[in-house]
């Protein structure tokens, strides 16, 4: 086990454990943001930088701070390590930086793309970014391409993430696409534009932080703001079955897996839940998804807070302004 | 004159062949090392000589050998940099083209004295004719049972492969070059774990330059001891220079560490003073990566001392009004040179060859490349200049490899120390029209005050 202080909040995790994940441990604002790190997918993780933390001590056995920013979410916690996050305003300055350079190519085409909404980008840049661009030039551009026949690939918002060459990689049982060409004008592809054709190619989709891969069943169907998320489930001999139904009153839309908090999904799910049960008689609806309040799905989806989570999410803020280590978080109340 | 270490004997003729190189006293080293020395000594020679990594960084070359993790019980692999790249350098070229068996040489003596059993010389794909000629000298070193089973009939084994690249200037970064070496796509690795502990196939690895190898020659036959001897401070040895620009005598020179940079440009022995006449203008000292420094900063440090090429006086003053040593890459520009230009023509080289995987050296060489392409083509404005600055900032120290660091470099210093020339630009956009257009009208510092509006 390894003590570790992250932004003045202690907390004790497993060796080998990354420093984001032991501030997913801590929970709350220091968490940092992640867009190319993925928790189930193996090597996932250092290439977008906007995970970059200040380690002012390395360890107790040797207490110098680490010379540059590091990422991360790649980076193991060393006993009696001292992280700052959002405590560094050097910290904060690279991370504005970073998300100014993921949006220098990046289209903002959201009122048109499907990802608006469930963007990890947006919710970045919205957090982090500022409000004008001092890029004056043209941006890259690619012709959109279709990867088998369900899924639709728009490089051009691409951020090079890597998470779906990982699936490709880790969740398929053959390699079919990854990264052809070199810096900014490198891009996702299938080799020789091979279509991406097996059973658990749409992860893809749920990985991808962007609107640079797409449901083609889904594509400008509807604003998943106007959806209803439902949990359901079905047997699958194949995978979990466990799914989110994104309905129009009766009518399914979409499956999508299951995402967490940090946007990861868990247990993957295989492309006849994905794209063969468009029915809601084919599931069992569990009930309602909860959104994060936060979240702009959340629109119209008011939930009534229970007044003694309500008063314990008060305390623990409090608590947390006096300074004294946090108790566990309520996922339901923060963001 | 210095004594000459690696590039003594290169002009003999048919010293590329195994018979005249083993006549004048070729693979001396290799006997000395496996008949008499255990491997351990070996490196310890290395680190006595001081000998600093010379494809840029100047990492201690014994230093890197003794991290190497001895007790794993994976094979460990001795791994030749020949990727040389980076704008300006040529030195590797000469020497493996030149005398290609004192890095086979090195090689051997080096991997004996880390235990490699396989050996590897990583050479970029432009050098494709070098790798035939390495190729050939390593066949005559196994007819001649210098390479293969038993070596000078002792137990050690040694086999040597030469690996070409396919010509990324991002394969010269160890990490990506492992990971070519290993047959994929050439991008970084994040550290740690250092090639030390898991480099080819996640065996300890040791990655060095060539002329770091061939240096482990002279070292091992004169002792660590005696090579220390050339040099000051911790800047030991010899180094290769190329040197390139506005020179009257550009080419490869082995110089003593520890030489004053004004008798380096100015010297008839070395490169013979700035040509046409005219006056020297700045000097990247140490291949395009390392920041620009202008004709009285390179001459002198900011303290008012001689400036010598050693890797401790050369960075003298930090970014501020220093520069660094680097791969040698010696580029001298006269005064009709624009910086503007030349900046532009280094972050399009930056740009082209990012690797792609991490979002500032991504996007922010291109960034910088069209901003310069803009001020250089009389389209800047002035918030550009700090535009570029910051940008420069925001990439440097935030990405997994070097590169980041190498391209915002040379951009934060050439605003530094020619800030009046950017102005000067964004001013007179008529005047910048023309390419050429410092050769027809030179920029000089009273023009630099009218510019300004002083």
């Amino acid at each position: 086990m390894a003590k570790v202080t992250i932004d003045g909040v202690e907390v004790e995790v497993a060796d080998g454990t990354t420093i984001l994940n032991a501030a997913r441990q801590i929970g709350g604002d220091l968490v940092p943001p992640a867009m190319c790190y993925y928790s189930t997918l193996k090597d996932s993780g250092g290439k977008c930088r906007v995970c970059l933390v200040k380690v002012t001590a390395g360890s107790a056995k040797d207490p110098r701070p680490m010379p540059k920013l590091v990422a991360s979410c790649r980076t193991p916690v060393m006993d009696g390590m001292v992280v700052q996050n959002i405590t560094s305003p050097e910290v904060l300055e690279a991370r504005k930086g970073v998300v100014e350079f993921l949006l220098l190519n990046h289209p903002l085409d959201c009122p048109v793309c499907d990802q608006a909404g469930e963007c990890d980008l947006q919710n970045l840049a919205y957090e982090h970014g500022a409000a004008k661009t001092r890029y004056e030039e043209d941006r890259r551009t690619f012709e959109k391409i279709d990867i088998g026949d369900k899924i639709k690939l728009h490089m051009t918002r691409c951020i090079l993430c890597y998470r779906c060459t990982y699936v490709a990689d880790q969740l398929t049982p053959e390699r079919v696409h990854g990264v052809l060409g070199r810096g900014d004008h490198s891009e996702i592809s299938t080799y020789i534009a091979k279509a991406v054709d097996n059973d658990y190619s749409g992860n893809m989709i749920d990985v991808c932080p962007v609107g640079a891969l797409t449901d083609k069943t889904f594509r400008f169907k509807s604003r998943v703001w106007f959806t209803n998320p439902m949990d359901a489930h079905r047997d699958c001999p194949k995978c979990s079955g466990k799914v989110v139904l994104w309905m129009k009153g009766e009518e399914v839309l979409r499956v999508s897996a299951r995402k967490d908090q940090y946007g990861e999904v868990k247990e993957y799910i295989c492309n006849e839940c994905r794209y063969d049960h468009k029915n809601v008689k084919d599931w069992t609806v569990e009930g309602p998804r909860h959104i994060d309040r936060h979240s702009v799905i959340a629109q119209g989806h008011y939930e009534r807070a229970d007044l003694i989570t309500l008063k314990k999410e008060i305390e623990r803020q409090i608590e947390f302004e006096k300074g004294k280590p946090l108790p566990e978080p309520n996922p339901s109340l923060t963001a | 004159m210095g004594k000459k270490l690696l590039t003594a004997n290169i002009n003999i003729p048919g010293i590329e062949t195994f018979d005249v190189y083993r006549k004048n006293g070729g693979y001396a080293s290799v006997e000395k090392a496996l008949k008499t020395m255990t491997p351990d000594e070996v490196t310890e020679e290395v680190k006595k000589s001081g000998l600093r990594g010379r494809g840029g960084a100047g990492f201690p070359a014994g230093m890197k050998w003794s991290f190497l993790d001895r007790k794993s019980e994976k094979p460990r692999y001795l791994v030749c940099n020949a990727d040389e790249s980076e704008p300006g350098t040529f030195k590797d070229r000469y020497l493996m083209e030149k005398i290609p068996h004192l890095l086979i040489e090195g090689m051997i003596t080096g991997s004996y004295a880390l235990g490699a059993r396989t050996s590897y010389i990583y050479i970029r794909g432009e050098y494709m004719y070098i790798v035939r000629i390495l190729e050939k000298a390593i066949e005559e070193a196994y007819a001649a049972g210098f390479l293969g089973q038993n070596i000078l009939g002792t137990p050690y084994s040694l086999d040597l492969y030469v690996h070409p690249g396919a010509g990324a200037y991002i394969c010269g970064e160890e990490t990506a070059l492992l990971e070519s070496l290993e047959g994929k796509r050439g991008n970084p690795r994040l550290k740690p774990p250092f090639p030390a502990v898991a480099g080819l196939y996640a065996a300890p690895t040791v990655v060095n330059n060539v002329e770091t190898i061939a240096a482990v020659v002279p070292i091992v036959n004169g002792g660590g001891d005696e090579y220390a001897k050339i040099g000051i401070g911790k800047s030991t040895g010899t180094k290769l220079i190329s040197a390139s620009g506005h020179i009257n005598k550009p080419g490869i020179y082995e110089i003593d560490l520890g030489l004053p940079v004004e008798e380096f440009i100015y010297s008839d022995e070395y490169c013979g003073g700035i040509w046409k006449g005219r006056k020297m203008k700045a000097v990247v000292a140490g291949g395009s990566s390392v920041p620009i420094l202008p004709a009285d900063l390179i001459l002198k440090t900011a303290k008012g001392e001689q400036r010598l090429m050693t890797y401790e006086s050369l960075a003298d003053g930090g970014f501020v009004s220093g520069t660094m040593l680097g791969s040698g890459g010696f580029i001298v520009y006269d005064e009709t040179a624009c910086i503007v230009r030349n900046l532009w023509t280094f972050a399009r080289f930056y740009h082209h060859e990012s690797c792609g995987q991490c979002s500032p050296c991504r996007e922010g060489t291109g960034w910088m490349e069209k901003v310069l392409h803009r001020i250089e083509h009389g389209h800047g404005h002035m918030s550009d200049i700090d535009l570029l600055v910051d940008v420069a900032k925001k990439i440097e120290g935030n990405t997994i490899c070097p590169l980041g660091d190498a391209a915002a470099w040379p951009v934060a210093s050439a605003i530094r120390h020619f800030r009046e020339e950017f102005e000067y630009h964004v001013k007179y956009p008529e005047k910048v029209s023309n390419p050429k257009h410092f050769e027809i009208e030179p920029f000089r510092s009273e023009k630099k005050l009218e510019a300004v509006g002083a």
